[in-house]
């Protein structure tokens, strides 16, 4: 159980795993995530599915290294354990069967969140755009995986080294505004990102997803730590979420919240790189 | 206090032999449990005080009836072990209950040395046996012959843990599933070390794994299994005790900001990740220098208790007295010695934040305590105009908790009380054929001997329930 069975690099420092956990496979569904322990003194972190198979069992997981968790985590190889995995958490992304066309928008690590999705609509018939953006060249990934699922992938960098230059938000407005329409967009990516996002699709009134990141201990909705403002209420993105209507979420409140332990995670992860022999 | 007569101390059979604490001043800078035990010859010297009533008061007194008379004779006659056992009869867990049970509104209550003097400290001496039996004996059970039937229970915490013990001796096979990746429900992630020593509540599990009882972590009920796939596992009954992990907020402006968290998620990272042991352990927690807490039950004293190991200058803020907390009178004691403040009538009205989105104050509006009604209860209402500021670093609500909601949503047709806990029959059987229920998810955030009394109930009905359906089934 939790065991390693593909590891594979996919971009600098971003790593896809799949994990063999039957009991998670069996009851996954797009827009669902996990918490995963690494070492026995380990923190929980939630990472987002990215697909599954059931019939083999194993959940796959694509994740950045940004901190000591990951940093860990991308330490172990194929036959290691995972020694917690537990899942599948939140509720999946639940979709309209009249809706047919979907656009869906990957900025930075955001694929694993749609990757499932779009797969899955693909397969009963739905119309699909994709954006996907990064900040070089090299941090694209997955492109030829998505383009089996859609009929137009798109690709924005920052520096335009690849596909078009800019964020993948120039990408949207240049398709909104030149008329084209969605009946449901689905946004993942850094905050400020899926903010951009929404400000945008607002204007042309149309249906916006989003799917949250914020601070998550247990991940079963017993403290509240990812509490995150939707509308007027305080909804636990472990529990009610991690998706929203992008329309209703209070942006600049999750961003605050995300940055409160930036500086302890540091210290953390300093210590981590010292140890292992990769101190700055 | 204790008269010294050639060198043997007399005892005063009004009084208790006093117990062994760490210093406020030195516990305060340590996680290690603050009451340090009774010795042998103490534990002998308090059993001395008991009367050995017929009629036994003390025992009506406790949740799961433990022979309190017998097993103190045992400690009297310095019969360690034997008294051990003679607890296990009734209450598998007793390094817990000893410790965590309210005695003085239980047993100790009831006890007929407390009409004139002080009541036998029973918790004090439950929690020495058990002690003692752990430092010198190997735990031995005898299993029972299997009765070839299977029953789920769902959460590891008191309820679940004493529904196992109860079934496991009676011969059937019992799988705990538990969401967290450790056992023991509140007693892990809620009760902190220096109250409840982790290693304690971890000696008692292991005795339940000895008597066969199986744990599985890592399974959320609702989202890993559900009731479909306990059955297709060929269970015969399932015992829902997953708790009342819901914190409750206050639902007052600003309390998304950062620096405030609910009592359940400070107490999980401290308890479950050990984040005071950051960066040895990778769970952060942040604490400034002055932290209010707010709420009057154990869990904000346990709250308030932590936050001073970390350093931090703490306030309880309550909207009643301090009379009328219903955290125990120990614990409040504990809190006081360890130069925790309480501040009575007040309840919070909002937080304020800084730019950052930090939290930096709250602000309080006076209570006032009305004369009691006919049940005898004050009630408190707020005085106009007496609002002001209480400016603290951080805040930890500890209002209290609700039935986990993930229960309902894995079981659609399952009966609600309206506050959210789950119906039941006094069999603590559901509306659902098979599906019993007990511990705070049925009573909301009680106590851990309520839920465990419960736990062993349960168990009891579970086995009727199914010797009667075996019968139907001939």
């Amino acid at each position: 159980m939790n065991e390693i069975v593909i590891k594979q690099n996919l971009a600098p420092n971003v790593w896809l795993m799949g994990i063999y956990s039957p009991q998670v496979a069996k009851k996954a569904k797009p827009g669902q995530f996990v918490i995963l322990r690494v070492t026995e003194n380990g923190e929980r972190i939630p990472l987002t599915i990215a697909d599954f198979d059931n019939e083999k069992g194993i959940v796959y997981i694509i994740f950045q290294v940004v901190g000591k968790t990951t940093s860990l985590l991308s330490q172990l190889n194929p036959g290691d354990r995972i020694i917690d995995f537990v899942g599948p958490l939140g509720m999946p992304y639940e979709h309209s069967p009249e809706d047919k066309d979907y656009l869906f928008i990957a900025g930075g690590l955001g694929i694993p969140a749609i990757f499932s999705k779009v797969k899955m609509l693909h397969s009963e018939g739905k119309n699909i755009d994709i954006i996907i953006g990064g900040r070089s060249k090299e941090n694209i990934f997955f492109e030829d995986e998505l383009k089996k699922y859609c009929n137009n992938l798109y690709i924005s960098t920052n520096d335009g080294s690849y596909g078009k230059k800019g964020f993948v938000t120039d990408i949207l407005k240049e398709l909104l505004e030149s008329g084209r329409r969605y009946d449901e967009i689905f946004a993942v990516g850094p905050v400020p990102m899926m903010k951009a996002v929404v400000d945008i699709t607002k204007r042309f009134s149309i249906k916006t997803l989003v799917s949250l990141n914020p601070i998550m201990v247990d991940g079963t909705g017993m403290c509240g730590g990812c509490r995150v403002k939707i509308g007027n209420e305080v909804k636990f993105a472990c529990v009610d979420g991690p998706i929203f209507n992008g329309f209703e979420v209070d942006f600049d409140g999750l961003m605050k919240r995300n940055s409160y332990y930036q500086d302890v995670e540091n210290i953390s992860y300093k210590e981590h790189k010292c140890k292992i022999g990769l101190g700055e | 206090m204790q008269n010294w007569i050639g060198g043997v101390e007399k005892l005063d059979v009004l009084k208790r032999v006093p117990i062994k604490e760490q210093e406020p001043i030195e516990r305060i800078h340590n996680f290690d449990e603050v009451c340090l035990g009774y010795t042998p010859d103490e534990a002998a010297r308090e059993a001395q005080r008991c009367l050995e009533c017929k009629n036994a008061p003390c025992v009506k007194g406790c949740p799961v009836e433990v022979k309190i008379p017998e097993f103190i004779r045992l400690i009297k006659e310095k019969k360690f072990k034997e008294s051990y056992l003679k607890i296990l009869e009734t209450n598998l867990l007793p390094a817990i209950c000893g410790r965590v049970c309210p005695q003085e509104t239980q047993c100790e209550q009831n006890c007929v040395r407390g009409i004139k003097g002080e009541p036998i400290a029973i918790g004090k001496l439950e929690r020495f046996v058990a002690d003692w039996f752990r430092q010198n004996c190997e735990f031995e059970f005898s299993k029972p012959q299997p009765n070839g039937r299977k029953v789920a229970i769902i959460g590891s915490g008191p309820a679940g843990l004493s529904c196992a013990s109860s079934l496991a001796k009676m011969g059937y096979e019992v799988t705990i599933f538990e969401a967290f990746h450790k056992l023991g429900g509140v007693l892990y992630y809620g009760i902190p070390e220096f109250r409840l020593p982790k290693e304690v509540v971890e000696w008692e599990i292991e005795n339940l794994k000895k008597m066969g009882v199986e744990f599985r972590t890592n399974m959320i009920f609702g989202k890993t299994f559900d009731l479909e796939d306990l059955k297709q596992e060929g269970f015969d009954a399932v015992f829902i005790s997953s708790g009342a992990g819901l914190p409750n907020f206050l639902n007052i402006e600003g309390e998304l900001l950062n620096g405030i968290y609910s009592a359940n998620e400070f107490l999980t990272r401290i308890n479950l990740m050990k984040a005071y042991k950051f960066p040895e352990y990778d769970t952060p927690i942040k604490l400034g220098k002055k932290v209010g807490v707010i709420g009057g039950g154990n869990v904000a004293m346990d709250a308030a208790r932590v936050a001073r190991r970390l350093g931090s200058d703490v306030y309880i803020l309550y909207r009643r007295t301090e009379a009328e907390m219903p955290a125990r009178k120990e614990e409040i004691m504990h809190a006081k010695e360890e130069g925790i403040k309480i501040v009575e009538l007040v309840s919070p009205v909002r937080f304020i934040g800084d730019e950052s989105g930090h939290v930096r104050a709250l602000e309080l509006v006076k209570m006032k305590l009305s004369d009691p009604d006919s049940s005898g209860r004050r009630s408190v209402k707020p005085v106009d105009g007496s609002n002001f500021v209480f400016e603290a670093d951080n805040f930890i609500v500890a209002i209290g908790q609700s039935p986990n909601p993930l229960v309902k949503k894995a079981i659609p047709d399952l009966e609600l009380n309206p506050n959210g806990s789950i119906k039941v029959d006094e069999n603590l059987m559901t509306n659902i054929e098979g599906v019993f229920a007990g511990g705070d998810i049925v009573t909301g955030a009680a106590t851990v001997i309520l839920a465990m009394g419960m736990g062993k109930k349960a168990a009891e009905s579970i086995d009727r329930y199914l010797n009667a359906k075996k019968h139907e089934n001939l």
